[in-house]
């Protein structure tokens, strides 16, 4: 089902995905917005093995189990960094960057 | 047709939705936005006709990680105050920035001429997928497969534990 559309146009997409999955990780200020960020640029390389293991390599499945994984470690990945940023909500009441500028508390 | 009108559907949702998801003011309206990314990704998933890796996709990351996202924006935040941004100058310059990056990006991949592998659509089941995850002969997935299943135990087991509140013995 991959017919008329250039492998391009997929690649299009998880370029613009990822550059602003940056842009929100330099302009956000809250930990888990800056979280989200990081899923999206995630994403956007998933979206990228898929597309290349189904235009190039349609016989094989690497592209496939690459992101299977990569999907794992961003689960385990937010699970962590959620308890951390529930920690730091605890200690200094703010889970905006500004506010959490020491390591001692 | 219809494959077109789909994927440029799901992408312009993936594109908008991002830029949703990365200007809100309201955090949990973001994380909301950030699920429509997902479910369309696993819409492109689908006409790639990879259809294990899409229903992996909606029930671990539109499943899972944005109810985790969610339930921590509910702990740790008001859901009526406007999250801070950065100042303007230096959205400007971010802007400016990975705009010209994704100019570059984009300049690249259109130089470049991918030549598609004519074949037809992958003929594969989900006892294929199974079978190769636990095989470790060619083209078998079983040290990934361990290690993935290590690092979930890992990261579980961590999470409890920075996240369990302290013991009042002291």
């Amino acid at each position: 089902m991959i017919q008329n559309i250039p492998l391009s146009y997929y690649l299009v997409i998880s370029t613009l995905m990822f550059f602003i999955g940056i842009y929100g990780f330099l302009t956000r200020r809250n930990l888990i917005t800056m979280l989200m960020s990081v899923e999206l640029i995630l994403n956007s390389v998933n979206i990228n093995f898929v597309a290349f293991n189904r235009y190039l390599y349609p016989q094989q499945l690497e592209g496939h189990f690459f992101t299977l994984i990569v999907v794992a470690v961003a689960a385990a990945e937010s699970a962590v960094a959620i308890a951390i940023i529930i920690n730091i909500y605890r200690n200094f009441k703010s889970v905006d960057v500004e506010n959490v500028d020491e390591m001692k508390y | 047709m219809l494959n077109q009108v789909m994927f440029f559907l799901f992408g312009a949702m993936i594109v908008i939705f991002s830029l949703l998801t990365v200007t809100s003011r309201k955090v949990l309206r973001a994380a909301v936005f950030l699920l429509f990314v997902l479910i369309s990704t696993a819409g492109l998933y689908f006409a790639l006709s990879y259809n294990f890796l899409a229903a992996v996709q909606l029930t671990v990351y539109a499943g899972g990680i944005v109810v985790l996202i969610i339930f921590s924006i509910l702990l740790t935040s008001q859901v009526s105050e406007k999250a801070v941004m950065a100042p303007v100058k230096q959205s400007l310059l971010s802007a400016l920035s990975v705009g010209a990056g994704a100019i570059l990006t984009l300049m690249t991949i259109f130089k470049f001429a991918f030549v598609p592998n004519p074949g037809t659509d992958p003929q594969y089941n989900i006892t294929d997928v199974g079978t190769a995850l636990v095989s470790y002969k060619r083209d078998g997935y079983a040290l990934p497969f361990e290690v993935i299943s290590v690092l979930l135990l890992a990261a579980m087991i961590g999470a409890i534990v920075v996240a369990k509140k302290e013991s009042i013995k002291k």
